[in-house]
């Protein structure tokens, strides 16, 4: 039977796609599984495969034209089949998005596992397998639903088992403390690792908002809009971390190591041991995660893209420099899947090679903040009781002030000001 | 600030009302030369005058009556009834005409009247002179009702209530009258009629109590304080209009409620803050809505059985302790 080709969901972000490229031609024949096509979302070319086998009947958009997710794109049949009923009706409604038609095509949507709660049956959730009814206070529901609590899990201790706010509560304090004390320097797994090792997303945890950042959250977004940015600016000396860049290409000079790596590399130890700044703002809690997946801000001919250094903490200076260049390469021609660039913990953004001595830069949602950096300059200042030429360098770390508060922030400056100006640190970090 | 009765209290409010305003008299029951039957209106005949303070026959439907028509003719009565218990017999003027006028007549009459007196039990004296209605006359629409629980708030709103331009009902409690306390002697100290009271803040329970309750709520709440449970005591002080944004702002918080009340549970008003409750705040409830009520039975005339009859703090800090499950 002849079924429809829609326009699929190929990035997190993606609303319309753009037909880059037909791989087959009307009468091919196509196997599921096999490219059919290249598609250009709002961020990378991504192939798209066929879902079904037969003969490409019938393309319905040319190389170059746009359309929006789930509309028609083109019908797949068997080679004799009459498909004109198929074609009255998908060129009847090319812009309301047949939906019982698209099901056939339409790549299954990956089951969400953060709200446990979601009902994902037609069987109520109230009821327990025997089918006795859940008791469950009005008020502990919405809690549980709010953190993502299982109910099931939770043994009530109101009237006839009622699980009540207490119940709940109780729950969400069993769910993880945080990490008390101040943010020393954190051990870190000695995980032994090659430089082609694979680093999924950061693991995190969630902790539900206090009240008063509760308050905070609700107070500045009235008054900045949804992400309350505040701004912190530092200036590094970075005769050290200069000195160190020049030591290491000079005992590999194929590596090009940039000034830019190194930053990477100490923004992931100064986080690490600020865990605070490594979260983002969750609308109910607050998450933290445990390594620091960074994004780096890149320049396209088609705009900027953020492809991410997974678990920079954990890799050297060389392999993140590796790293970043092969993702700028793939960046550059638009190949980066999804999952390479969205999901980071923290961006940083340079604009240095401009010459750009401080900037302001947007923080990426749901990140708790990203990193400008200025153009290291020699500048005149006092050092040791003299005027001396140093090499300097501006940053400005934008927060979102719903996680990171100004304090907060300025000690994880204060760190990576320290780190970068005696690089040693790195050594004492691991 | 003078310490005073809540007897003194309202007192000094028709005192002051009547020296302020020429169109308002007093009208009632031995009001006048027997200077009240609980002794509010003391000093008042011999300062206004027998045509500012006026004794009435034992005609309540009647006086009830010419109080409406001064209304409608432009004076600011205030009728006293020696007890609510009698108002009864002057419902048909109370419902049929205070409250349905302004409406009736298009907006041609308003009816700037206050019906005042003990209501709520006594002391021993029986079914047929304890009785709480305020839930009567919450019921009909065009009748504000008020409840006082101190003498500040008695003088206060009694004040806001003779100054109002609607039928006002403002009903006192028989045991209150020597309740003493601080209360402002500012001749322009007034209570806006509709704004609820907070009398404790707490957190983890909202009792709410009117009248005779508020006392016993804050007992109650003394008590539970003692077990670790933070309860919120929020006095309505007007029964309609109903402050009731300021008790679901309190459940939002607390998650659980008590309705304290003397007057009989059936269709009274804690059946309706509760309908008011699970209607805008479910969501927020921790336990059902519990009420604490007079027992649904005529008020026993013994006093072992009248004691029984009418809730105290014990019940309230029982119910507490239910809607908190300890």
């Amino acid at each position: 039977m002849a079924t429809q080709v829609v326009m699929p969901k190929l990035s997190p972000t993606m609303e319309e796609g753009q037909l880059s490229r037909w791989l087959k031609k009307e009468g091919d024949k196509v196997s599921m599984g096999e490219p059919l096509a290249e598609i250009d979302t709002d961020k990378a070319t991504m192939e798209m495969q066929a879902l079904s086998n037969g003969v490409l009947r019938k393309i319905l958009i040319r190389e170059g034209e746009s359309a929006p997710l789930g509309q028609a794109i083109a019908i797949i049949g068997t080679a004799d089949e009459d498909i004109s009923a198929l074609l009255t009706s998908v060129s009847g409604s090319a812009k309301a998005v047949p939906v019982a038609a698209s099901k056939t095509e339409e790549p299954a949507p990956q089951a969400t596992t953060s709200h446990t709660s979601v009902p994902t049956g037609g069987k109520p959730s109230a009821f327990s397998q025997d089918g006795v009814r859940q008791l469950i206070s009005p008020i502990a529901a919405r809690m549980a639903a709010d953190a993502g609590i299982n109910l099931r899990s939770i043994q009530g201790s109101g009237p006839g088992g009622r699980v009540v706010k207490r119940d709940v509560e109780a729950a969400l304090g069993a769910k993880g403390a945080p990490a008390k004390g101040a943010p020393r320097l954190r051990p870190i797994a000695a995980a032994p690792h090659s430089p082609a090792a694979v680093y999924g997303p950061s693991s995190f945890h969630d902790e539900p908002l206090s009240e008063m950042r509760r308050t905070i959250a609700r107070r500045l977004v009235t008054s900045l809009g949804p992400v309350p940015h505040f701004f912190l600016t530092s200036e590094i000396d970075m005769e050290r971390a200069a000195d160190l860049r020049a030591s290491i290409n000079e005992l590999y000079p194929d590596t090009k190591l940039s000034i830019n790596d190194i930053i990477t590399k100490v923004v992931a130890a100064a986080l690490i041991q600020h865990p605070q700044v490594n979260a983002s703002f969750q609308d109910k809690t607050v998450r933290y995660y445990d390594h620091a997946d960074l994004a780096i801000a890149v320049a396209t001919e088609n705009g900027l893209i953020t492809p991410i250094v997974r678990s920079a903490e954990l890799k050297g200076v060389l392999e993140i420099a590796a790293e970043v260049r092969e993702l700028a390469t793939r960046a550059r021609s638009r190949k980066l899947k999804p999952e390479e660039y969205t999901g980071a913990s923290f961006s940083i953004s340079n604009l240095g090679m401009f010459g750009i001595d401080e900037f302001t830069a947007v923080i990426n949602p749901p990140e708790g903040a990203i990193l400008a950096i200025g153009a290291m300059t020699p500048k005149p200042v006092a050092h040791e009781g003299q005027i001396a030429i140093r090499q300097r360098m501006r940053v400005t770390m934008s927060c979102d002030h719903r996680v990171v508060d100004g304090a907060v922030g300025a000690q994880f400056l204060q760190t990576l000001k320290q780190i970068l100006e005696n690089p040693v640190y790195l050594f004492l970090s691991q | 600030m003078a310490v005073m009765t809540m007897r003194d209290a309202l007192n000094l409010a028709l005192r002051e009302e009547l020296a302020r305003d020429p169109d308002v008299f007093l009208m009632g029951e031995e009001v006048a030369e027997y200077q009240g039957a609980y002794k509010v209106t003391r000093g008042l005949l011999e300062e206004f005058g027998p045509k500012r303070v006026i004794d009435t026959p034992i005609t309540e439907l009647g006086f009830a009556g010419l109080g409406v028509g001064a209304a409608m003719a432009g004076l600011r009565p205030i009728v006293e009834f020696m007890t609510f218990n009698f108002s009864i017999l002057a419902t048909d003027q109370i419902i049929n005409s205070a409250a349905k006028m302004l409406y009736m007549s298009a907006g041609q009459f308003k009816i700037p009247i206050v019906f005042r007196g003990p209501g709520g039990s006594a002391y021993q004296v029986s079914s047929q002179h304890s009785q709480a209605l305020e839930s009567w006359y919450a019921y009909f629409p065009g009748l504000k009702v008020v409840m006082p629980s101190t003498p500040a708030d008695a003088k206060g709103l009694l004040k806001s209530a003779i100054r109002d331009d609607d039928p006002v009902v403002f009903i006192e409690q028989e045991r209150m009258y020597g309740m003493k306390g601080e209360v402002p002697e500012d001749k322009d100290f007034t209570i806006p009629l509709g704004v609820a009271d907070v009398k404790r803040e707490g957190t983890d329970a909202t009792i709410v109590a009117r009248s005779l309750m508020v006392p016993a709520a804050l007992k109650a709440a003394e008590e539970l304080a003692k077990v670790g449970v933070s309860c919120e005591v929020i006095d309505p002080r007007t029964i309609r209009p109903l402050d009731i944004g300021t008790i679901i702002e309190s459940v939002k918080k607390t998650n659980r409620v008590v309705v304290a009340e003397e007057s009989h549970p059936f269709c009274g008003v804690g059946a309706e803050i509760s309908a008011e409750i699970n209607e805008r705040a479910f969501d927020y409830l921790d336990a059902p809505v519990k009420r604490v009520s007079g027992a649904d039975v005529p008020m026993p005339y013994a006093k072992n059985l009248e004691r029984l009859a009418i809730p105290g703090f014990e019940q309230i800090v029982a119910a507490v302790k239910e809607v908190s499950y300890i």
